[in-house]
């Protein structure tokens, strides 16, 4: 697949979304504490792959053909994420996000558990072995008080640069009782990647539940725009105004006409959140940022300047493959239409500026 | 520029106010404590009669619930989409640089001052002893 590298990122870009998968529950076994090993094999449960519903691993889109491997889940080889994303395209650093059963387990001790397992061996196994990575933070979501234990733990690790939350929850994502998870992120100048997937506490849809994979698909970004909505409204941003927030596998059209919508009716209702004291897209500017993949550009050059221009700012987004799932072909990661020194900003200046504790080295 | 008699100063008690029509725009006259402010009757958002709308306080929190009812009485509610307005100065609260309803001038004046002139008094009788409201357009 030799193209012309119209789309392909600037040497020395940071993808700020990679997803390293497990081979099998089995791998995890030496990672968990000897409790936890002990009842996960009394109840088989290392048999069970945790794969979750939003991301079943055989749907096209999960997995590009070229980066599919034969005897394991895409994802889950350092050699070949190597060869296919780091190397290839001379990418810099590389932000690894387990998207796992773990995050969504009822039981909040069991949940636990495996983040911390996953944790622990996307450390040995993937940072420990390639200096370009780095890795989210993976938490019992349901638990703010356990998941803020967990980034206690892991945020004297630099290679940490990031907690990771799912966009649908039990609680949308705003509520009080999610503000220790806030709290231990600001504190360790951590950013807070939201991605794309549910809990499935509720349906991705407002209406119910849908009946096909299209649907739930495409609710993701309402269920986007509705965490969004939670956090501005909430106050986080007016409580923990040094919290980053990133919005991962949002796609990005739908966020300005959103934001319009949350602008203008903000102006009659706001005395209801007092807290609001500036337009709410002025928030969501400072504070949160976006992953470029899947880019849901519009067909033309021309509609996709006048999008960018709607966003407001040249700061959000964030260069992402998406690896492995399959967004594009060949090296073009990148919409062939930016202007050069906007790809800069979004491979390079932008991720800098949104993740701190990577280091900054010289250009090449 | 020309003065304008609207209203004797007991007509509108404190808190209280009154719509005038001078020189065929309507001027909502608002009184807080001792002092009158002139609003235009007319929202800059999409025409709505400003003046008519509720009289509210200033509703703030620094952080959430943390609450607090500041500047009792002195912002106005437009009557259609809720905006507010700072009785004071007709500046929004949403986007006060780019959207304030128009302010006039608002003055206390002693009939005594008055009569000397030049003043128009549409509506108002005005005599020696009373004060009046003068909007100054
Ligand atoms: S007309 Fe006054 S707020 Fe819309």
């Amino acid at each position: 697949m030799d193209r012309p590298a119209s789309g392909c990122p600037v040497p020395g870009a940071i993808d700020c979304d990679i997803h390293a998968a497990l081979p099998n529950t089995r791998v995890l076994l030496p990672y968990f504490e000897p409790y936890w090993r002990e009842h996960i094999q009394r109840r088989g449960l290392e048999r069970d792959s945790f794969e979750p519903s939003s991301y079943p691993a055989n749907a096209p889109i999960n997995k590009r053909p070229d980066w599919a491997l034969a005897d394991a889940p895409a994802g889950s080889s350092l050699t070949a994420l190597q060869g296919h994303i780091l190397d290839r395209l001379s990418i810099r650093h590389g932000i690894l996000n387990v998207i796992h059963g773990a995050q969504v387990m009822f039981s909040e001790d069991l949940s636990l558990a495996f983040c911390r397992a996953i944790n622990n061996w996307i450390r040995a196994e993937w940072l420990d072995r390639d200096a370009r990575l780095c890795a989210s933070i993976v938490v019992p979501p349901h638990s703010a008080e356990l998941a803020a234990e967990e980034i206690e733990r892991l945020a004297p690790d630099p290679r940490f640069v990031q907690v990771l939350l799912l966009a649908m929850a039990e609680l949308p994502l705003g509520r009080r009782q999610n503000w220790p998870i806030y709290r231990a992120a600001e504190k360790f100048g951590l950013p807070v990647g939201i991605h794309a997937g549910s809990s499935f506490r509720h349906p991705p849809s407002a209406l119910g539940w849908p009946s096909y994979y299209l649907e739930d698909y495409v609710s993701q970004s309402q269920g986007f725009a509705a965490a969004l909505n939670s956090l501005v409204a909430e106050g986080v941003f007016v409580k923990f105004p040094a919290l980053k927030v990133v919005l991962i596998e949002s796609g990005v059209t739908w966020l300005p006409a959103s934001l319009w919508r949350l602008d203008k009716t903000w102006r009659g209702v706001r005395a209801e959140t007092p807290w609001l004291e500036q337009l709410p897209t002025e928030t969501v500017r400072e504070h949160v940022r976006l992953t470029l993949q899947p880019f849901d550009a519009p067909p033309t050059a021309q509609q996709l300047e006048i999008v960018l221009e709607q966003l407001g700012s040249d700061r959000m987004l964030l260069f992402s493959t998406d690896y492995p799932h399959w967004h594009f072909d060949g090296d073009d990661a990148l919409p062939a239409a930016l202007p050069p020194d906007l790809m800069r900003k979004i491979c390079i200046d932008n991720p800098l500026e949104t993740y701190t504790r990577l280091v900054k080295e010289p250009v090449p | 520029m020309a003065r304008h008699v609207v209203a004797t100063v007991d007509e509108i008690p404190p808190g209280g106010r009154k719509i005038v029509t001078v020189r065929g725009r309507e001027i909502g006259i608002f009184r807080l404590g001792d002092e009158f402010f002139g609003l235009i009757n007319r929202c800059p958002h999409q025409g709505a009669p400003l003046c008519q709308g509720a009289v509210v306080s200033r509703l703030v929190a620094p952080v959430p619930g943390e609450y607090h009812l500041t500047r009792p009485g002195e912002m106005l509610r437009c009557p259609w989409h809720c905006w507010e307005f700072d009785i004071r100065t007709g500046k929004s609260w949403c986007d006060p640089n780019s959207v304030q309803a128009r302010a006039f001038d608002v003055a206390v004046e002693k009939g005594a001052t008055l009569v000397e002139g030049p003043f128009s008094a549409e509506a108002v009788e005005v005599t020696v002893e009373a004060s009046y409201v003068v909007v100054t357009m």
